[in-house]
């Protein structure tokens, strides 16, 4: 949990006051401009009215460009952001063609599979001369091929599941999951910050939603003994079934979930869990099968483990393992089984191929390695961050690092800054973080060398001093030293 | 001896009645004295007061305190620990899924080469009316070249959200593309064809709105539309009076409808029945009525019209008159994702706000290449569309008179529906005996067709069938093969 000091939160909350301010100041302005030019609606409502589209006029617009930076070239360690530049006070972008070729800070590349691969390439060009780019029709028309069985076998076997079933993205794998496994009746409680495509799926099936605090298992205890003593609102009648839903990385806040502690709570009240590790599977864990491995936990006892194949396998795609009968039912009634187009054979192969080098299977040491490096290099740069005074979150071993930043006019000068030095970093404000929580998020990768991540640290470290970030004390020089010789001794 | 025994009672209690009477009276001339007392002989304002005002009083006061008490509630007790622990204890759960039932068993066929018109099922060849590949445009050469370039530049996945750092070079120019070959300003792309419909709507759609839609919709329209908490009116499927007695019916109830945003919901081709709206009439109505026009292309896109450019050319109508048109990639251009197009207005408003874009990651960069080339192909290759026209109707003519089935579509569209003549009652075994007829088509002839499948969650009611997509690759030995064996095995099946 975040404890904001009180300055920084005071003036935090005058600017944005202050830009609220202007925003009404400038709306009214406009409104009388429009009196006097017609207005060409002819009776239909706007398409946004009064305040729906406030923060995005007057917050957002004006640092427009910190984000959606259009790149050229592979996500991978080093790539090229393409320039953009506006004529009109950042309405409108317009893309030139130069580029600069900056270090990536960015995506989410955990084990280094974004670019071309010496191992996956090939096989994945093969794979699409074979079965071509799309298969144009559902899984249970033409869309089934064994590029698509073999790939649910390795995935089922790589997370330690009877079965699995993969589906072409990873948002629609939450959103058409949860409406097949609960209705009206059940209770789903998830954790207060879940992602958005959780959010959707449970509020699109229907059933009673429930929050508990961010990874707090007592909490989770008592709104389980509440709900399960009140039943149904209104009618007090039982539930049908209660499902508890959490995060094995959360990507706002880099941490790790609870997850001993929350399983035993599910299984004292017979609550199902779902488990959605989309930024952990292949990045944490001895041998990259996820949060399971790293804290210990059977996957016997989750009940429903969910994935998606962007982060660590450079592919895309999401996939659901269960026991398989759960996956049967799933292949019978599921939306996106039955009418979304099959994921594309050659994103197929990516991921086995990608599967197969993090096993070792290739007959090299590749996995091991990308494994021990995003290990070694996370743990490296939060503690040198942690020194120089930065306020970093997250838990030691997650490759997702937030920096603090609070106040608005620090997120455009961050971001900015580290471009011109050639660091693209991103920043992230409201609506994905509470108002006075906007923060700097480092994702680092398997394929970031040491030197990439000096320099990185030299210019995070000149940035954040011209921009004041440093809220902590930084740990002084001469103990560093002093560190040092008694190491050397 | 009787009265002798009788009297001393009667004697007492006479004697203890005289002593009662001579206590009450003397009681009440004492109350009588103190109420007679100098103080109750007061006149106050000429008004004489009684000693019986007293009395009055004091009853006044006492009711006065008993309607100043609460009423009596019974006194609220929270469950205890105890009584939680066992309530907890108790409560048995449902099983997360139904028991699997034999039907759910069922596996598709599984491919072993590409899903152009001819594949290899089981090791055996096949013809392919399963894909909806209506272009022929899975497999061809250029496509396949311009995959293989982006896939070695790029690699495969893109890495992160439109918003950060996942806006490659391609995406960009594929919306441009995909504007320019439409003629509207802008153009925005999803990575998942399921996922356009369900993310636009709720972004335009808010709570209170009011959205007008045809009951044969597929599931990605009706779960947003679930989303987006409006209110919902369906209307009898492609039927345009009832459209327009829903509308008549809307705008009269509602007056005060200026600050309210109306949509008509349609699709061009639809999914689940192959007919095609006719879209002059609603354009005629939106106008009327004032209502914004939301259009699905997926299965018109690069099939209608006679450049490929979708509904609005094959009727006639200009696109701008649309308000919003989306449409997935996965059919005619042979690729995955999907897009939406319209004004600019409508177009940068999805871009902070559609979830499917903001909060998932983009297309894989060389599905968007494939999208770029494959619009090359079509623009350079006008003739592709007449065949698939061609193909279609010389398919309607070879179908039309099987006995039992009856073909449900448009002549021109490119999704051939046929559906029980009669049906037998219940969807389960109209289901079954289309599965029946679709497995031995495949296996005894070699013609690969499928019988539409519905979800659970599926609202819509529109009779099953077996569906045929037809592509501009087949040729027309393939065509008369279906032909052939749809009428033999129906034959068969119905006789049974």
């Amino acid at each position: 949990m975040i404890a904001v000091p009180y300055l920084t939160a005071l003036t935090t909350f005058f600017s944005y006051v202050l830009l609220f301010a202007f925003g009404q100041i400038r709306d009214i302005f406009r409104k009388i401009a429009d009196w006097y030019s017609s207005n060409n609606l002819q009776g239909y409502a706007p398409i946004c009215l009064g305040l729906e589209d406030f923060y995005i006029r007057r917050l957002y617009l004006r640092i427009q460009d910190c984000f959606g930076r259009p790149i050229s070239s592979a996500p991978d360690a080093w790539f090229d952001v393409v320039e953009r530049y506006s004529n009109d006070n950042n309405k409108t972008l317009i893309r030139t063609s130069k580029k600069s070729r900056c270090l990536n800070l960015g995506s989410y590349n955990y084990l280094g599979f974004a670019a071309s691969d010496e191992y996956c390439t090939p096989r994945v060009i093969e794979s699409m001369k074979k079965y071509s780019p799309s298969t144009c029709s559902s899984r249970v028309d033409a869309g089934t091929t064994l590029l698509h069985e073999e790939l649910e076998k390795y995935v089922a076997n790589f997370v330690g599941k009877p079965a699995a079933i993969v589906f072409g993205m990873g948002y629609v794998t939450n959103s058409a999951i949860l409406p097949v496994l609960m209705g009206k009746g059940g209770l789903i409680i998830s954790d207060s910050l879940n992602h958005n495509s959780i959010v959707n799926g449970a509020r699109g099936s229907g059933a009673t939603v429930r929050v508990f605090q961010h990874n707090t298992p007592s909490h989770l205890e008592e709104v389980l003994r509440e709900q399960i003593a009140e039943g149904q609102p209104r009618t007090h009648r039982p539930w049908k079934k209660i499902i508890v839903i959490v995060e094995g990385i959360y990507s706002m806040e880099g941490e790790l979930c609870k997850l001993p502690e929350i399983i035993a709570i599910c299984k004292k009240y017979k609550a199902y869990t779902y488990l959605d590790e989309a930024h952990s599977i292949g990045a944490v864990g001895k041998t990259g099968r996820g949060v399971c491995e790293l804290l210990g936990v059977d996957p016997v006892d989750v009940n429903i483990m969910m994935g998606t194949f962007t982060k660590s396998f450079g592919s895309c795609g999401g996939y659901i393992a269960g026991s398989k009968d759960l996956i049967q039912y799933l292949k019978y009634t599921c939306p996106a089984h039955l009418y979304a187009t099959s994921i594309s054979p050659p994103a197929a192969e990516q991921i086995i191929s990608a599967i197969k080098v993090i096993l070792g299977e290739d007959g090299t040491s590749r996995g091991a390695q990308k494994l021990a490096r995003i290990r070694e290099n996370s743990n490296f740069f939060r503690s040198e961050l942690q020194k120089m005074g930065f306020e970093v979150l997250g838990d030691n071993d997650s490759p997702v690092m937030p920096i603090m930043l609070y106040n608005p006019a620090k997120i455009p000068a961050f971001s900015r800054e580290c471009l011109k030095q050639n660091v693209a970093v991103v920043t992230v404000a409201f609506p994905a973080t509470p108002l006075l929580l906007a923060r700097a998020r480092i994702c680092l990768s398997a394929s970031h060398t040491k030197e990439d991540l000096i320099r990185a640290l030299e210019v995070i470290s000149q940035v954040g001093d011209l921009v004041g970030i440093k809220y902590f004390p930084a740990e002084p020089k001469k103990q560093q030293e002093e560190g040092k010789m008694l190491k050397l001794e | 001896m009787n009265e002798a025994s009788m009297n001393p009672q009667f004697e007492i209690s006479s004697k203890m009645a005289s002593a009662v009477m001579k206590i009450v009276n003397t009681t009440l001339d004492w109350v009588t004295l103190a109420l007679d007392a100098p103080s109750a002989r007061a006149v106050v304002f000429g008004v004489h007061i009684g000693g019986h005002l007293f009395v009055e009083v004091l009853l006044l006061v006492v009711i006065l305190f008993l309607l100043s008490q609460k009423s009596y509630k019974p006194p609220k007790r929270p469950l205890t620990k105890k009584e939680i622990d066992e309530l907890c204890d108790e409560w048995v759960p449902e099983s997360l899924i139904p028991p699997i039932t034999e039907e759910m068993q069922s596996e598709p066929p599984v491919l072993e080469s590409a899903a152009g018109v001819h594949t290899i099922i089981n090791g055996k060849e096949v013809v392919n009316f399963a894909s909806a590949n209506y272009l022929g445009l899975i497999g061809h050469e250029k496509i396949l070249e311009s995959c293989t370039s982006a896939l070695e530049k790029y690699g495969v996945g893109s890495c992160g959200p439109r918003g950060f750092y996942g806006t490659i070079d391609v995406h960009l120019d594929c919306e441009a593309r995909i504007a320019k070959f439409l003629g509207t300003p802008d153009s925005i792309l999803y990575s998942y064809g399921l996922s356009t419909m369900f993310s636009a709507i709720p972004a335009f759609c808010k709570k209170g709105d009011v959205v007008v839609v045809d009951e044969g919709v597929h599931w990605g329209i009706q779960n947003g539309l679930y989303l987006s908490r409006s209110t919902i009116v369906y209307f009898k499927h492609n039927d345009m009076e009832s459209l327009r007695n829903t509308l008549e019916k809307f705008t009269a109830d509602n007056q005060r409808a200026k600050k309210l945003r109306r949509y008509i919901v349609v699709e061009a081709v639809y999914q689940n029945s192959g007919q095609i709206s006719p879209l002059d009439e609603i354009i005629r109505l939106k106008e009327k009525y004032r209502f914004r026009v939301l259009l699905d292309e997926s299965n018109s896109f690069g099939v209608l019209g006679s450049s490929g450019r979708g509904l609005t050319e094959y009727c006639g109508v200009p696109i701008d008159k649309i308000d919003i048109v989306t449409a997935a990639m996965g059919h005619a251009l042979a690729t995955e994702g999907g897009f939406c197009t319209g004004s600019a207005r409508v177009i940068d408003h999805q871009r902070l706000s559609s979830s499917g874009y903001v909060f998932s990651a983009s297309l894989p960069p060389y599905l968007a290449s494939a999208a770029i080339t494959a619009i090359d192909v079509l623009e350079e290759n006008p003739g592709l569309i007449k065949k698939l026209k061609a193909n279609t109707a010389l398919l309607w003519k070879g179908l039309s008179d099987i006995p039992g089935l009856s073909i449900a579509s448009n002549p021109e569209s490119p999704i051939v529906f046929l559906k029980l003549e009669k049906s037998t009652g219940s969807m389960k075994n109209d289901l079954s005996l289309l599965e029946d007829i679709a497995d031995r088509v495949l296996k005894e002839d070699s013609v690969f067709v499928v019988a539409s499948k519905r979800s659970t969650l599926d609202k819509c009611r529109l009779p099953v069938g077996i569906r045929l997509f037809v592509s501009a690759a087949h040729s027309e030995s393939d065509l008369q093969k279906a032909a052939e064996s749809l009428k033999r095995v129906t034959a068969l099946v119905l006789k049974s």
